[in-house]
């Protein structure tokens, strides 16, 4: 998003700005606090990304990545979750003209293809265990549930949040402040989606190839 | 219903059982004396729902004194079991308990004092420092300190309701796995380390946030007092080491309850990795508590040598240069572990290096004296301590470090003598140092000086003999977390000694409690007499009022080099101009409060497999925050007028004493 435009949008509603006072200006730090946090998380997948390197050949004679995993799946999973992130940045680009019908319904797209994609990876845990490859059988397992999962875990509470800012958006319309808690949750939803360019590579493209 | 709790979980040992007795009676006096004198409100307006940087650095503080009173009461009874259980005598702790004892006391130590102590010190001091009124995320920094207050409280339970893990302050695998340790011990542990260590994350957000856009006009990173600067370093290994810490947990928690394979003996896992990874974290960690202390002692020298402070650029790149390398040796915890020669030699090597940055840093506080005016008094005292044991703690640290001699001495009391020497020598006299030192800012009259001496004293002298014969044990053969030994090691005169040690040492804490005591109560004869700058200090934090008023700076400084305080009382620069203005200031929320109470809930849920009422926390937990996130940003705004009353208060009451 351009600097200008959040400037302007600061300036036009922030009820904070009409002091002369250098220490009210939520944005920047915000921003910078929630990128921040976003590190934290980008650490935390490391460490998950580490131990699945580590323990991905031990398979423990439970079927290995190339035998359980099915690239078409996790390619239209990583489709949905592309386009996602697409149709949420074009809600940011409406919130910015102001315009609170495009907000809603680039959001209520997103939020389809958001469940969409939790749906698919449910069904494909689903059928793993069903099959009777649960976590429990191999330190490879393990390590892909968790790290999968993980992930999973986090689309899920970026749906529950990405329903609350839809609901504030609802009844508030877009002001200083659902403007930067949108800002702040696009962040989040990005995120996940190029954390999820390395699940797809690692485990998948490199798991079955 | 009740999961796994029976009626089992509240039958304990008599040692224990006395400590749960006296807890619930101080519970419930407190309770009485908040009702008879009619504190509720007061309680709940002014500290419970408070987003205040410097009532939340207090209530850390008090926090993290009350764990220090466990933890030493568990350091207490390891020492007296050690003295007195050898031969064929075995002492008054079963073995079961005393590896509950050792493993509370590392976790309660590290984790809720230490922690503690150092968030503490920086609510307290870097808005004040960095001429701020206030913090980056109030609510955040106030959830990060009930995260780490329902961590804390979490422990406490674990002493009233079953029992604690067995397996070691940082509860290695394969026995803490379920096979070896399928009680609701490492349970404990777990949520009680994974709830404070999410609070810790968002604090470390929170300061670093602070630090890099708080600033008042004019102070660039290198006019930044060196306490901030080591804040930002320490914080900068928070956001780093925290989330290894989270994501190992979480494994761990996996392997418990789900029956996963990450670190466990079969199944493929690799409880190497877990000692690899929770290391990873560890040794930032370390720096995550000495840093600091590096940042108070060099607001303390030159104050009290009445001098810059010497090499001020070297100091940062010492700082930063320690934060870059801690976090490449973290091997040298487990050299045994069988890695190859060139792995260990780098690991070894990097260790070694560490002492360059560290040594840098001595020789500037010396130099600092160097043909200053040095005042004797106790902060400066603490300084001294801190050289002596520190030098000698860095220097076995450093014989450590090379992995044939770690062969010889991994596990001994050697290495216990060590990481004391820098947690206590260190960490605790530095905090101590910090305490005296900014004490009279928030309470507006210094601590008996007399009593801080024989304090000190105490423990010097109890520091040296408690743990200078560890060395030696160490060098004979002693290994850690002994419960009883033959007589014929001829350890018995050295514990005796470390024993006594032990008990000098409490009796310069128990000076301190009647000195701060004492203090207070003749406080007006201790009153300081210049209104908020008693030791001539220099940085910003002695150029508004004792206490500081909600806001801080009725007029946010500018600033145009280091020490700017010392600069306007020299008349090097122009004092600032008395033009009030409107102050806008977040208002109080009890949601941070209500979240850490749910997730002490919460994790006592999941310890006892209570799931009904960890899905009820939980839901309730995501209710707090969505309401939180919906509300209006709502500020309280200070006129003019009212910022204008409360500074002439603060000179009157300067006037009138």
């Amino acid at each position: 998003m351009s600097q200008s435009l959040t400037l302007h949008h600061t300036r036009e509603l922030h009820p904070d700005t009409r002091v002369p006072d250098p220490h009210q200006e939520t944005f920047p730090k915000t921003l910078l606090g929630f990128w921040m946090y976003l590190m934290t998380d980008c650490l935390l997948f490391g460490t998950l990304f580490a131990t699945y390197a580590v323990l991905q050949h031990q398979t423990f004679g439970a079927p290995s990545s190339r035998e359980l995993l099915s690239l078409s799946t996790a390619f239209s999973e990583t489709m949905i979750l592309l386009f996602s992130s697409v149709t949420c940045g074009f809600a940011m680009l409406s919130a910015q003209q102001n315009k609170k019908k495009g907000v809603m319904a680039w959001l209520a797209f997103s939020f389809l293809l958001g469940i969409s994609f939790v749906l698919i990876e449910g069904r494909e845990f689903r059928d793993l265990v069903q099959e009777g490859n649960s976590w429990t059988k191999s330190a490879f397992l393990s390590s892909f549930f968790t790290l999968v999962g993980t992930h999973g875990l986090h689309v899920s509470v970026g749906l529950l949040w990405m329903g609350v800012v839809m609901a504030q958006v609802y009844w508030v319309g877009i002001t200083i402040e659902t403007f930067r808690r949108l800002a702040v949750f696009s962040l989040f939803w990005h995120f996940l989606d190029l954390v999820w360019i390395f699940i797809f590579t690692f485990v998948y493209l490199m798991g079955v190839m | 219903m009740f999961g796994r709790l029976t009626l089992e979980a509240f039958q304990h040992e008599a040692s224990q059982g006395s400590a749960v007795i006296m807890m619930l009676f101080s519970g419930i006096a407190i309770i009485a004396l908040l009702s008879y004198f009619k504190r509720w409100k007061w309680l709940w307006n002014e500290w419970l729902t408070t987003v205040d940087p410097k009532r939340i650095g207090m209530m850390y503080i008090f926090v993290a004194l009350l764990m220090f009173l466990k933890g030493f009461a568990d350091a207490l009874m390891m020492r007296l079991q050690q003295a007195l259980s050898v031969g064929e005598s075995h002492g008054f702790l079963s073995s079961g308990h005393f590896q509950e004892v050792f493993s509370a006391h590392g976790t309660t130590m590290i984790f809720f004092v230490a922690m503690g102590l150092i968030f503490g010190l920086m609510n307290l001091i870097i808005p004040l420092q960095i001429g701020a009124r206030d913090v980056a995320f109030p609510f955040v920094n106030a959830l990060g300190f009930w995260l780490f207050a329902s961590g804390a409280l979490l422990t406490l339970v674990s002493l009233a309701i079953g029992r604690f893990s067995t397996a070691g302050w940082l509860a290695y695998p394969p026995l803490s796995g379920i096979e070896y340790s399928p009680g609701e011990g490492v349970d404990y542990w777990i949520w009680m380390l994974q709830i404070a260590g999410v609070g810790s994350t968002l604090s470390g957000i929170n300061f670093l946030v602070t630090i890099l856009k708080m600033r008042c006009p004019g102070m660039t990173l290198m006019k930044m007092p060196i306490f901030v600067w080591s804040a930002l370093c320490s914080m900068v290994l928070v956001i780093f080491a925290f989330p290894i810490l989270t994501a190992t947990l979480v494994m761990l928690t996996l392997d418990r309850y789900l029956g996963m394979h990450f670190f466990t003996a079969g199944g493929g896992g690799n409880p190497m990795m877990y000692i690899n990874l929770i290391w990873a974290w560890g040794h930032p960690e370390v720096y995550i508590l000495i840093l600091p202390i590096f940042g108070i002692f060099s607001e303390v020298v030159p104050t009290f040598s009445e001098k810059r402070l010497f090499g001020y650029v070297s100091m940062v790149w010492a700082l930063v240069l320690i934060t870059f390398l801690s976090f490449i040796v973290w091997l040298h915890h487990f050299f045994t572990m069988g890695a190859s020669p060139k792995v260990n030699a780098f690991f070894g090597f990097m260790t070694m290096l560490i002492a360059i940055p560290t040594g840098v840093k001595i020789f500037n506080w010396l130099f600092t004296k160097f043909r200053g005016r040095v005042h004797f008094s106790s902060p400066m005292l603490w300084f001294f301590a801190f050289v002596l044991n520190f030098s000698i703690g860095g220097m076995t640290g450093v014989l450590l470090s090379s992995p044939p001699v770690d062969f010889q001495l991994h596990n001994s009391l050697f290495l216990i003598a060590h990481f004391h020497g820098m947690v206590i020598g260190g960490v605790l006299f530095g905090f101590f140092a910090g305490f005296t030192y900014w004490f009279p800012k928030f309470s507006g009259f210094v601590l008996d000086e007399k009593l801080n001496r024989y304090a000190f004293w105490c423990w010097l002298s109890g520091f040296l003999l408690a743990f200078m014969p560890l060395y030696m044990l160490g060098f004979m053969g002693a290994t850690r977390r002994l419960d009883h030994y033959e007589a014929a090691t001829g350890w018995h005169p050295l514990f005796i000694a470390v024993g006594i040690g032990a008990l000098i040492m409490l009796c310069g804490g128990a000076i301190q409690c009647f000195g701060l005591f004492w203090s207070f109560k003749n406080r007006q004869m201790h009153w300081d007499q210049t209104g908020g700058d008693p030791w001539n200090g220099r940085t910003l934090e002695w150029s508004v009022p004792s206490p500081p008023p909600i806001y801080n700076f009725a007029i946010i400084p500018t600033v145009d080099q280091l020490d700017p305080f010392w600069a306007i009382k020299q008349g090097e620069a122009p004092p600032p101009q008395q033009d009030y203005e409107e102050i806008h200031l977040p208002k109080n929320t009890p949601i941070g409060l209500f979240i850490g109470m749910l997730s002490l809930l919460f994790g006592f849920a999941m310890v006892w497999h209570l799931m009904w009422l960890a899905l009820a926390s939980l839901i309730a937990i995501i209710a707090c925050l969505v309401i939180r996130l919906s509300a209006k940003d709502e500020h309280q705004i200070i006129s003019i007028a009212q910022v204008k009353e409360m500074e002439m208060a603060c000179s009157r009451r300067n006037q009138v004493l």
